[in-house]
């Protein structure tokens, strides 16, 4: 019973996050929506008795990725007027229909076992944690998915260096033709 | 235990936690000023109680009756959330941190932590990584230049370290094989040939890097260009007075026990210690070692500051960068390398 309170509770307080990040104009207010639907998600991954899940979705997500998104949005500053044209047409009347669609696509998932898959049951070493458990799979079963990962993560950062070392050559061509 | 009998142990234990915690605060400042008037050639608070030791109280008081000034063009909402930010995880972090030997109530045994965490270092460094934002909304919610300078140093300094920090806590949880810091706590009793403790004191880099890393989250000198002074006037608290300004205060020197107090757990064999006596003495003893050793951490962070100057930025950025997290690196090979010969043997035997 304490659970469901809970849920309920954590899930409103999410889908709060989520409204606030989107409909707020002000890009700071936006973050700390998502940094409110983040922490509700930690909060379900605790209730769900994966503690290493939640502690890395706070550690990665909410202690870094957000800071760099508040960082990023602090250096190009929140001052300047933001373009609220909407610029596709039938914009809002596809938006509902997309989100129908997809508020379709989760009641479906919800409902079917094929699509979340069996739930695992009794856990094979200790519930509490779940570290064992995790590392058990992603360094037994997924040991190779998990190092192909980490190659593309890392062809992806040492591209990232690459693209920002690489100095461009002035091109040769007369001020006047280039603004034509 | 029943439900109830959970909840009140629990109760007691956070109770206790954050009374600890706010005592020891009044303490370490009052420390702090002593300490840096005695290696500066100075005397010090000697006015307020016996040694000066009622100085931070009344400074305490003195920011409660405070104005709190809200200049006007700040954002309301996250300029008032900001000093929570900043108490809020400063007083959750100490919770994992075992002060010293269990004791058994009735028939229970009762942990002198707030909680025992499987995830116990992971959630230490999720929580010191939302001190940041803190720091981060203050500076740019006060609406003003200088905390947003300050804002922008901080968020990429407390990055940089974070890295570091995490990076220097590999070789601990690899050596003692456990994240628990009742665990890692454990693993450290004993002691080699009878005198010397069997600390994590292998660990020296490590434990140097998570210190100077420390140091450097808590934006102190010599890491403290976040509030220098003869820069950006006072950085991201620039503009709060009064008690929001006190909540400040407090999380910093909060913190500094909190490094103070996770580096003694994960190096210096936390609460061990040579323990005599009656029953009631042995048990008291553990909780006196272990802050003996944070004290003398502190002393550590104070005499830093009394002894360095302040980093230019510059340097502060390649040090994090170029040395430090390299440094970090290869130490991670080089004990994992000696981990695992010790634990399997040579590749060729």
């Amino acid at each position: 019973m304490v659970e469901v309170i809970l849920f309920v509770i954590v899930a409103l307080t999410a889908i709060a996050g989520a409204v606030t990040m989107v409909s707020v104009r002000n890009p700071v207010y936006s973050a700390m929506g998502l940094l409110l639907t983040m922490f509700s998600m930690a909060v379900f991954y605790v209730m769900n008795n994966a503690h290493f899940v939640a502690a890395v979705q706070v550690l990665i997500y909410a202690g870094a990725v957000m800071t760099l998104f508040l960082f990023v949005i602090m250096l190009i500053g929140v001052d300047q007027v933001i373009d609220t044209d909407e610029n596709i047409p039938f914009q809002r009347p596809m938006a509902i229909g997309l989100g129908g669609a997809l508020v379709f696509l989760l009641v479906i998932a919800a409902r079917a076992a094929w699509i979340t898959g069996r739930s695992s049951g009794v856990c094979s070493i200790d519930c509490n944690g779940t570290i064992e458990n995790v590392s058990e799979e992603l360094f037994g079963a997924w040991l190779l998915p998990f190092e192909a990962t980490v190659l593309l993560l890392t062809i992806a950062a040492v591209g990232t260096i690459a693209l920002a070392q690489f100095v461009a050559r002035p091109r040769l061509v007369d001020a006047t033709e280039d603004e034509q | 235990m029943t439900g109830w009998e959970t909840f009140l142990t629990a109760a007691i234990k956070v109770l206790a936690a954050f009374s600890l915690l706010l005592t020891v605060v009044i303490l370490v400042v009052w420390f702090e000023r002593k300490a840096v008037a005695d290696l500066q050639n100075r005397i010090g608070p000697n006015r307020a109680g016996p040694w000066g030791l009622l100085q931070t109280v009344a400074d305490g008081v003195k920011l409660l009756f405070k104005e709190s000034v809200t200049p006007r063009r700040v954002e309301f909402g996250l300029y008032i959330l900001a000093p929570i930010a900043a108490l809020v995880p400063a007083l959750l972090v100490f919770l994992v941190v075992p002060i010293g030997a269990p004791f058994t109530l009735g028939d229970r045994v009762i942990d002198l932590s707030g909680t025992d965490l499987n995830i116990g270092l992971l959630y230490i460094l999720a929580l010191s990584s939302m001190a940041v934002y803190a720091v981060v909304l203050a500076g740019w919610s006060s609406g003003s230049k200088y905390p947003l300078l300050g804002a922008v140093r901080a968020s990429a300094q407390m990055i940089s370290y974070e890295a570091a920090m995490g990076l220097a806590l590999v070789p601990v949880i690899l050596f003692t094989g456990t994240t628990s810091l009742k665990g890692i706590v454990e693993v450290q009793a004993g002691s080699f040939g009878g005198f010397v403790p069997a600390w994590n004191v292998v660990l020296i880099p490590s434990f140097l890097i998570f210190f100077i890393a420390g140091v450097a989250e808590t934006n102190r000198a010599p890491f403290d260009l976040v509030e220098a002074e003869s820069e950006i006037v006072g950085g991201y608290h620039t503009e709060y007075s009064g008690f929001r300004f006190a909540l400040f205060f407090l999380a910093e020197y909060i913190n500094i026990f909190n490094i103070s107090a996770i580096t003694v757990t994960l190096f210096l064999g936390g609460w061990h210690g040579p323990t005599f006596g009656p029953v009631w003495f042995s048990w008291l003893l553990p909780i006196f070692w272990f802050l003996l050793k944070t004290t003398l951490l502190i002393f550590v962070f104070v005499w830093i500051r009394a002894t360095l100057p302040r980093m230019r930025y510059d340097q502060l950025m390649s040090f994090g960068w170029k040395r430090l997290i390299p440094l970090t690196l290869l130490w991670i090979v080089l004990s994992t390398l000696a981990i695992g010969v010790r634990r399997m043997g040579l590749p060729w035997t």
